[in-house]
């Protein structure tokens, strides 16, 4: 079921969503949150304001407008950033803190894992794991990895 | 003109590339290589600040763009969970964007300030003078304050180093072992001549057989003498044994528990130099269970079983020189399963080190799960969750069983199959023993001291290939031990620091920011706090206030900008020598377990007792602990004497009282207490703020009247500053947040007595 929301958004010359309230209001600089980015990322979006408050609360994002959810996913896209690990080609070491060459679903790169508690368990098969710099690469589901993969990652559950 | 230093930094991969871009005249000052695109997927590109305009490519076969310098045009930087981004804008639309990882931050900030700097001389004509640019030697980032003398790289660059520790982490253990080598050295000894005595029955079983016992069975009478001569010489060797071998186990079980001891005290000593940060991020069973059992087991290792191996080793070599020297051929037969053996140890040695890695961080976890739950016991039965917390643990217990499953299935197999070849070297020897016998190439003796000896050495193969395992626990627990000993506190100590006998109380953050992960907790406060100056911190919670504190007590290092006492950056200092500069008071004062005595002088334990009961006089804590059965000697802390939060609030405040810091801190002070005690703490307080620098963070924004100035955060900046008079008339966040608490107020209180009433009622009952 498709129901028109009561609130506007749209984008502008500089790129920021604005937000058009039902008392329309324009807000500017207007960001989509989503209150469970891991486990169920399409239910629970809010709107927040440049000051943090909650403007408006979307229960599902199927349930949008297509324009609306189109221009939603886009801003999520550009703001979210949880790489997804592929395949794991090579570490530096099996002691950490090491470097992991892997291979994500936003290419090929390189991180350094500080401690063997910064992979932290998601619910199973789910990984997490948290770089130097706090960046978070997550592995959906370890057991569908490749068998170099898996072997490596072994060591360090 | 000159070389410009930033751009002899491109990278190789990019100087060329910028070179054949750059027209005459023009020069690069500042670049930063995006790692990101639009979509965030990782890709190279480069942003390049020249003295003409901005020159960009997004990735390396993407075409070039460049933008001059003009009115209205504007390049900003913002954050995100992990994500920087960079917008490039004029007056009426954004022109680009670009991304990248936060550890590129630093040099996305300098090319903004250079940016700026050209922008403003192409507009005004004018260059603004350069900002006093001190540039770290070794990554180049622009440094608050210079670096002291002797120190070779900023707190940046030192905080980025990731090495992992060495494979070879046993080896580490000589670190420990040093003192006590010439004990080590008499345990090796020992052991050599106790081994060297063990080795002598086997051998005197040869002439026992060829001159005793053969010459019997063929019809001679047995030579007593002779008998006598042998068997004493067996009883001699058994008898040296014995007391040798006592002699070295001692020593060395002495040396080992005293190189344990020092393992587990260097890394308690070592887990307390640590940052704040460092504990944030660890589970405390861990710790535990690394300082406690870790040690332990390292230490087990040491005294039993690496001696078990050296006698084995020792063992192995001289049996082998005394059969080559009996007979090589035989010796050789004898000595053909070892190579397998050796192979087959190395195989299962690299399976058992993962497992047993394994094995211990599951062990961990178990505890950990323990260390959770107990402390919030209350919260667990308030909810009635135990079955949930049983089944938690169950699941963690049912891993634990999996993982040593899975080892004990490669090591159980280990075992009977050294087994299985020991029997089968001992048939070798059999079947060509017999035949040499047989061909008169070598006497019965020969053949029976052999297999006395192989029966010996290969007990010693089977033990030796039980080294493995213990070796590999051992490793397992000396590379966990160190991973504590190799973490350098990320507060770490200056190589070469600066003493500042007295401190007058100065303190000036300069463009500080912190960031907690990829979370920026705190973004560019720049503020001066006058020696005797009162500051209270206002703000929401989550605004930044205790981040702040904890930036200037440094439990945390600033992440960008830098923090001065006395116009000398906090970095430089020693650690403890500038923590005595400062007094903390928290919203939970913690007691240790001891007496009040103890607690008061926690934090200069070389108080006389009147300067104790002085500070307690001072902060109003003198009369009642007179009214506590042991007046000063009563115990607090754990288990101790039953003080209210007041109370203890108020021993805390003695505390800080008595080492009389020129800077205090008071986090949230006051808060965990009812309106009246408040006002008792306030009395201590005001004696306690007297003529010294004191930031204070409150959430009752009425405990701050006393404030010189208010500084108002939100989300991590400073918004207002000013007393509370002039953020009145500003009518701005001050405003809010004080109107907000006023409408509060009145119900607060009334919730307050109605708590008190029923309290003194219980105490009653």
């Amino acid at each position: 079921m498709i129901a028109q929301p009561d609130f506007q958004l749209s984008r502008n010359a500089f790129g920021r969503l604005v937000f058009t309230g039902p008392d329309g209001r324009a807000q500017e600089g207007v960001v989509p949150v989503r209150a469970f980015p891991i486990a169920a990322p399409d239910q629970g979006i809010a709107l927040i304001d440049s000051q943090g408050h909650e403007l408006a609360w979307i229960d599902r994002l199927v349930n949008l407008p297509d324009e609306l959810r189109t221009l939603i996913e886009a801003e999520l896209g550009s703001r979210e950033f949880m790489p997804e690990i592929k395949r794991i080609l090579e570490v530096s070491s099996f002691a950490t803190p090491c470097t992991w060459q892997v291979e994500t679903d936003r290419g090929v790169t390189a991180f350094i894992l500080k401690g063997e508690e910064n992979i932290r368990r998601l619910t199973p098969p789910a990984l997490l794991i948290t770089e130097s710099h706090g960046i978070h690469f997550l592995i959906r589901d370890r057991f569908a990895l490749d068998h170099h993969s898996r072997k490596i990652l072994d060591r360090f559950l | 003109m000159q070389p410009n230093p930033s751009s002899s930094a491109l990278p190789p991969a990019w100087a060329t590339q910028v070179e054949s871009q750059l027209v005459d005249g023009e020069k690069v000052l500042a670049w930063l290589e995006t790692d990101l695109d639009a979509q965030l997927h990782f890709a190279s590109g480069l942003l390049v600040v020249t003295n003409l305009r901005l020159l960009s490519r997004s990735s390396t076969d993407a075409p070039w763009q460049d933008w001059t310098y003009r009115q209205g045009i504007m390049l900003t930087r913002r954050d995100h969970s992990g994500i920087g981004s960079l917008e490039l804008a004029d007056a009426d639309s954004l022109l680009a964007r670009w991304r990248y990882t936060l550890s590129n931050n630093i040099a996305a900030g300098r090319l903004i300030e250079h940016f700026l700097r050209q922008l403003s001389h192409h507009l005004t004509g004018e260059l603004p003078p350069s900002p006093e640019q001190i540039l770290c030697p070794k990554c180049q980032s622009v440094l608050d304050t210079p670096l002291p003398p002797g120190q070779e790289e900023c707190a940046l660059c030192s905080k980025e180093i990731y090495t992992p520790p060495s494979t070879w982490t046993l080896f580490r253990l000589w670190r420990f072992a040093r003192p006590y080598k010439w004990r080590l050295l008499a345990g090796f000894l020992l052991t050599l001549g106790s081994t060297a005595a063990t080795l002598v029955p086997p051998y005197m079983t040869m002439p026992l057989m060829d001159n005793v016992l053969i010459p019997y069975q063929n019809g001679k009478p047995i030579d007593t003498d002779l008998v006598t001569l042998y068997l004493s010489g067996l009883f001699g060797a058994a008898l040296l044994a014995w007391m040798l071998g006592w002699a070295r186990t001692y020593v060395l079980a002495l040396v080992s528990e005293r190189i344990g001891a020092d393992l587990r005290t260097a890394t308690y000593e070592h887990l307390l130099k640590l940052s704040q940060e460092y504990f944030g991020g660890k589970r405390t069973g861990d710790l535990m269970a690394r300082i406690g059992s870790e040690t332990d087991r390292i230490n087990i290792f040491i005294s039993l079983h690496l001696l078990d191996f050296a006698t084995d080793v020792l063992m192995i070599a001289m049996t082998t020189i005394i059969l080559v020297s009996i007979n090589p051929w035989l010796a050789l037969v004898t000595l053909l399963p070892l190579p397998i053996i050796a192979w087959l140890i190395h195989v299962v040695r690299d399976k058992l080190r993962t497992g047993f890695e394994k094995v211990d961080r599951i062990w961990a976890e178990v505890t950990n799960v323990l260390a959770d739950t107990i402390p919030g016991m209350r919260v667990v039965k308030a909810f009635a969750q135990e079955k949930r917390e049983a089944a938690r643990f169950r699941a963690t217990n049912q891993h634990n069983l999996e993982v040593n499953d899975r080892v004990n299935r490669i090591w159980s197999l280990f075992t009977p199959t050294v087994t299985l070849l020991t029997e089968i070297g001992l048939l070798v020897v059999w079947i060509f023993g017999i035949w040499q016998v047989s061909e008169n190439a070598i006497t019965v003796g020969v053949l029976t001291a052999f297999l006395a000896y192989i029966s010996r050495f290969y007990l010693r193969l089977d033990s030796m290939s039980r080294i493995v395992s213990f070796t590999q626990k051992a490793a397992a627990g000396t590379k966990r031990i160190f991973e504590i000993l190799d973490q350098t506190s990320s507060v770490p100590e200056p190589a070469n620091p600066v003493h500042l006998p007295t401190v007058t109380g100065r303190i000036e953050l300069r463009g500080v920011s912190f960031r907690y992960g990829t979370r920026s907790v705190t973004r560019d406060i720049s503020i001066a706090i006058e020696p005797g100056e009162m500051v209270g911190l206002v703000g929401h919670s989550g605004s930044g206030k205790s981040t702040l504190v904890n930036l200037i007590c440094r439990f945390y290092d600033v992440t960008e900008g830098a923090i001065l006492i006395d116009g000398v950056d906090i970095r430089s200092l020693p650690v403890a020598e500038y923590r005595k500069h400062v007094g903390l008071v928290l919203q939970e004062p913690f007691l240790f377990f001891g007496t009040i005595a103890e607690n008061i002088a926690y934090g200069k334990p070389e108080a006389t007792r009147a300067e104790i009961v002085a500070a307690a006089r001072a902060a109003h804590a003198h009369e009642f602990i007179l009214r506590l059965p042991h007046g000063y000697d009563s115990l607090a802390g754990e288990r101790g004497q039953a003080l209210s939060g007041g109370e203890r609030q108020r021993i805390s405040i003695a505390r800080a009282l008595l080492i009389d810091p020129r800077i205090l801190i008071l986090d949230e002070a006051t808060s965990s207490v009812d309106t009246t005690t408040e006002k008792e703490i306030q009395k201590a307080l005001d004696n306690l703020v007297r003529g010294r620098t004191t930031i204070a963070i409150a959430h009752r924004l009425s405990t701050l009247r006393g404030a010189n100035r208010l500084i108002v955060l939100d989300r991590g900046s400073i918004v207002e500053v000013g007393n509370h008079d002039e953020l009145m008339a500003r009518a701005g966040h001050y405003y809010n947040l004080y109107q907000a608490q006023a409408r509060n107020v009145d119900t607060e209180d009334d919730l307050r007595r109605q708590d008190s009433a029923l309290k003194t009622e219980e105490a009653r009952i």
